[in-house]
Order: C-alpha cells, then structure tokens, then sequence
C-alpha cells in the first residue's frame, strides 16, 4: 500500500525542533565551538585545536590535575550518595501504610523537601549547621563534638550529603512506593501460603517488582548527584580548601571565575561525556539480566 | 489430606457486629470431604471468594469456626494451615526459573535439597512442565504459569486441600479445556480435596462431583451436577443453572392442578405441605417444554426462535409471562402455538423454595 505523501508533518514538528535548536543545540555548538579555541579580552579568538583536551586529560598539568581531583570527588559522591539513598528508600516506601487516611498524609510530608528550591535547601543548612547559631551545629558541639564545616573538610562533606539525603531519598522512596502499589494482593497471599519469609517476600516479589523504578532512581538520583552545583555552593562554597569543589563547581570557577572559555568548554563536553557514559553503563548492567530492550517504557 | 468443616461460619468486612443484610458470608455450616472435587458456583459477588479465603486463612470469619480433620485452625495462618491456593490470575516469582518457583515453598520449609529436587521432578512430570523447568518462569504463557502456581501448591506432600480461585479466566479457550482436564486427571492420582470458585457453570459442572451454587452470601443448594440441573431446590438455582436457566411461572396450586396465567395444568403429584398464602411458581426448563401446534396444551405465542447451532430456543409468551423452551429438529412454529410440560418434570416452589409433592 503506497502511504499517501503529505509533508505536513515537517511543518508540526518545526515548533518543536526549532526549540530543541534553541535552547540545546545552538548552546552545545557554542561550547564545542570555545572549547577548540583560547580566549582572550576583547572578544578576541585563536584556533587551538585539541589542546584544552589534551592538557585536559594529563594529569601532570595544571588544568588535569583539577580535573581529575574534582571527577574523584565527585564519583566518591554520587558513589556515597547512591549507596545510602537508594537502600534508605526502598525501606521507607516498604514501611509506608499502603492504604488508608496516612497515606495521603506520609506522601504530602514526602514530598515537602523536593518542593524546596536548591539554593533555599543550601541556605536551610548552611544556616542549621553553624556552630555559632545553627540548631545542629550548635547541637552536636554541645554534646561535646567538634562540628564544624567551615573548618573541617570531614564535617563539609558529611553536611552535604545529609543535606542530599534529607533533599533527595524522598524521591526515591515515592519511586518504589509507587512500584510496591502496582503489586496485586494475590501475590502477598501466595507468598504467605508458600510460607515465604518477610525476607524471601522481599527478595522473590517486591524487590523483582521495583525493579523498573529503581533503575530510574539510580539513574536520576546519580546525574543529580553527579551534577550537583547549587547546594555546596551555597553551604560551603567549594571549601574548606577545595574539598568540597565538584566538577560543577569547577567549570564555573575557570570559566566566570578566570573566564578560561575554552578550559571551560573543553571540562564540561567531558563532563558530560562522563555522565553518560556512567549512565550508559547502569542502564546496561540493570536491564543486562533481562532480555527486554524497553524497560525503561511501560507502566512504571 | 483433611476433611474440612466449616461450623456456624459467617463473614462481614464491616465487623462481627455489623447487621447480617450486610454480611458478605451469612452464617453457615457446611462440610467437604476428604478427597471430594467441589465447584463453588455463583455470580459476581456471591461471596464465593470471601468463602474460599476464608478456608484458605486469608481472611478470618467474624464467626464461627474451622476444623480440618476435626483440628480447629480457625485461628491458625495461611502457612500453617498447609492449603494451596491458585489466584485468577498466575502468581509467578518473576526471577526465578521454572524449577526455582516449584522448589520455593519447599525451600521457605527448609526441605533438604535432595528431597526438593526429587519432588521438584516428580510435580513438573505430573504438570508436564519437564521441558521448561530451567527457563525462567516471566516469558512463559498465562497456561503454564498457572500450571507453576498450581505446582507450587502440589510440591508440598502433607497439603491438605488445594483451593482455585477462577484459575481460568486469563487462559485462552482452547487451552481451558487442556487445563481443566488435567486438574480432573490430577485429581483422580492424588486423592486431595480440591474446591474451585467459578461463576461459569460449564467449569464447574465438569470439574465437580459436588457443586455448591452461592447467592448473596447463602449457600442456595448443594448437589451434583445432574441434581442441580434436575431438582434445584431454589429458583435460583434453576435460573443460574442450565443455559438458558428454568422457566419459573406464577402459579395457583391447589390438588393436582395448577393454574398458570388463567390455563390449567394437570400435575402427577398433590402439594399439601403448599401454605395457603405462600406465593408459589411453577418450574420448568425449557428441555422439558414441548413445543406444539395450536390447541395441544397451554397455549403460547411464538416471539422468535433462537438459532444456537446446536439447539434452537423459542421464546414465548402466555399472557404476560415469558417463557422459553427448546425446538426439536424441522418444527417450524410461528404466531400461536401450544406447550406441554413433562408432568414428571414440573417442580413447585413456595417464595423461591421447592416444595416435596406427595403422591
């Protein structure tokens, strides 16, 4: 059967594109473009080739030693993060009522802390962890402990990742909550007449069942993680020292900071590259068992 | 292996105080025995299932009691009530193979393994499931993973009764029959009690010895499939059962006649046990309804005739009253017609319930 030619479609689709042309690719040629070039003041350009990703990748130099301390940080981050987040809200989701007035009730105060702006979220803690006037930090250094992330690098990172703890395992938790819903009961009871364990519950239906929401939740929860910026900016502003200096955090410092364009451009295509690459290889492994190539589609 | 009997059971999801119009089980004694194939039979709503989950331990009645071979596990769980359920739809454990899923009952009751593989075998044999045994049970078809569920019932040797809860409704027609066949021959070799809830007749009636046909949270009659269909004790039950169901007619008895819509029938039996003012019917099913020209018996008139393929079904009018009855082969009717009942197969009923006749 010939299928009739109408070429209307191009023309609905146009919206669309010419968005996509605006605001992601016309942006991404921008940097791919800084990123082969050295800047300098007055608008003026030199053709520099892959040299920013040369010396981008060589340790030894100035540019790849920032580089790779900050990549290190932030995999040790999103690594932490995951580690906790992701186990932390599959417990929550399973100790949630599954029906009744208090659900409505734990999914409202669930879900408070991922209507906070970052920045607010950054703010919130910044000021609940001083020493001198913040509840937590004025809290522990009562208690006799030494808290202060200002001073100590072990102090920043432990505020910040209870601070993404505290902002992000609600999504998490609503995620495998609303994989745990789509269970039929039928299941519960056969299980209960195989005389299945909670444990053996767990790992032989709900956690199979989840299966679907956690791979979103690994992977939203790792590139926001990996991209975190706002947040220890605001809390700690990459310090003390450069410890809490992500590869976010870098770009902004050599590209507003010393306004490096082409260092910059050059960091954050490989950045990129890196979350996808990183991403690519979750998505990989978790759907790796299964043999189905749309798992990310359907009912989840 | 167990006899089960359930005492003065009855069940409300609104409490045990909750008045009984609203029960979902009324109070009820009944009891199946050991080695019995029973079909609880009822339309939506019934309480069939509530009943089954009540047997099962899923859910616990807000009266009465339970007794497995006389032992009372009313209070006792699912688990160690040692019944097998299969649920409408299959309950498989999605990671596992074939063989894991079988072996998982045994496993969670710490069977040493070299007993669980030799059970494992000896029930996939019996459910011809040998082939797939190492697949992993989440890409088999809806047939064979309710044969999984129903195997994962059978592993467990000491089960005392296996419960299936419309195992059929997602399987395709032609592999219904397949299935329900195999539950017969299964029931046969291993000589356990098994109760199925179906709303579909057919099901019931090929897998049971006993049906038991449930209405509004009542039992309504208990019977074999040839009872159900020949003396149904409830008007009910001559509706739901047979397709389609028994004529029931507003009747005037009195001696041996009866009066139907301002005719006269003469019947074989008298009904002396008939109260005065109890509203009686007369009850017929359209296979005992002879279908005649004009002037042999009450006189009908012919609405259409049904063509099903294998039978052809009238429906006719007498008055106000409809009535339906079947069509030999080569009678052509059309307008006005006359019926004859099979006087042998004529039952009376006083508010739904049948009367005995005396001689």
């Amino acid at each position: 059967m010939d299928k009739p030619s109408d070429n209307k479609a191009w023309l609905l689709v146009l919206p669309a594109f010419l968005l996509v042309v605006f605001t992601a690719i016309i942006p991404m040629m921008t940097v791919v473009n800084y990123s082969v070039q050295d800047t300098f003041g007055n608008n003026q350009f030199f053709w520099n080739g892959v040299g920013w990703y040369k010396e981008l990748l060589d340790p030894s130099t100035e540019l790849g030693g920032r580089f790779y301390t900050s990549l290190g940080r932030n995999l040790i981050f999103s690594a932490i993060i995951l580690a906790i987040e992701i186990p932390l809200g599959i417990v929550v989701a399973l100790s949630m009522p599954r029906e009744g007035w208090s659900v409505a009730a734990c999914l409202v105060i669930m879900a408070l802390p991922l209507l906070i702006p970052w920045n607010v979220v950054g703010t919130i803690w910044q000021i609940f962890g001083r020493s001198d006037i913040g509840l937590l930090g004025a809290a522990l250094n009562g208690v006799g402990l030494n808290y202060n992330y200002v001073a100590n690098p072990l102090d920043a990172w432990a505020t910040i990742i209870v601070m993404d703890v505290w902002h992000w395992t609600s999504l998490v938790a609503l995620l495998c909550y609303a994989g745990l819903k789509s269970i039929p009961e039928a299941y519960y009871q056969a299980a209960r007449i195989d005389g299945a364990s909670r444990w053996a519950v767990f790992r032989a239906i709900q956690l199979p069942k989840m299966h679907r929401v956690l791979l979103i939740a690994v992977l939203l929860r790792f590139m926001d993680s990996f991209m975190i910026y706002t947040e220890p900016f605001v809390v700690t502003g990459g310090g003390p020292g450069n410890s809490t200096t992500f590869l976010s955090i870098e770009v902004v410092k050599i590209a507003l900071g010393q306004f490096d364009l082409g260092k910059a451009a050059a960091l954050s295509l490989v950045y990129n590259l890196v979350i996808l690459i990183v991403c690519w290889v979750f998505y990989t492994v978790m759907t790796g068992s299964r043999s189905r190539p749309h798992v990310l589609g359907g009912s989840s | 292996m167990a006899r089960i009997d359930l005492v003065d059971i009855g069940h409300s999801y609104a409490g045990s105080d909750a008045p009984e119009v609203s029960h979902a089980v009324k109070p009820m004694s009944l009891t199946w025995r050991q080695g019995g194939a029973y079909a609880l039979l009822g339309p939506s709503g019934c309480g069939k299932t509530t009943l089954l989950n009540i047997i099962s331990g899923i859910v616990v009645p807000s009266r009465g009691r339970i007794l497995f071979n006389e032992r009372d596990v009313t209070s006792l769980s699912t688990q160690a009530r040692n019944i097998a359920q299969v649920f409408q739809f299959p309950v498989i454990y999605d990671t596992m193979t074939v063989a894991q899923n079988l072996a998982f009952p045994l496993k969670n009751r710490r069977v040493p393994p070299r007993e669980i593989e030799a059970r494992v075998g000896e029930i996939a044999e019996l459910l011809d499931l040998t082939d797939v045994l190492g697949r992993k049970a989440v890409g088999l078809t809806a047939d064979v993973k309710q044969k999984i569920s129903l195997g994962r019932g059978l592993v467990r040797s000491d089960v005392a009764a296996i419960l299936f809860d419309e195992p059929l409704t997602v399987i395709d027609p032609h592999l219904k029959w397949q299935l329900r066949s195999k539950l017969k021959a299964l029931h046969r070799a291993l000589d356990v009690t098994m109760i199925y809830v179906t709303h579909d007749q057919t099901e019931a009636m090929t897998f049971a010895d006993t049906v038991v046909v449930m209405h509004d949270g009542r039992i309504m009659q208990s019977g074999t499939p040839a009872e159900l269909f020949e003396r149904p004790e409830h008007t009910f039950v001559g509706h739901f059962i047979g397709s389609p169901g028994m004529n029931v007619l507003p009747a005037e008895i009195s001696g041996r006649e009866a009066r139907v819509a301002g005719h006269t029938i003469a019947m074989v039996k008298s009904y002396p046990t008939l109260a005065a003012n109890a509203r009686a019917e007369l009850g017929v099913r359209p296979e005992f309804v002879r279908l005649a020209a004009p002037g042999c018996g009450l006189p009908v008139h012919v609405e259409r005739i049904d063509n099903l393929g294998r039978v052809r079904i009238a429906r006719l009018r007498v008055g106000d009253l409809k009535l339906v009855a079947t069509v030999p082969r080569g009678l052509e009717l059309t307008g006005a017609a006359s019926v004859v009942f099979d006087p042998a197969r004529v039952h009376v009923y006083a508010e739904s319930r049948l009367v005995a006749g005396a001689d």
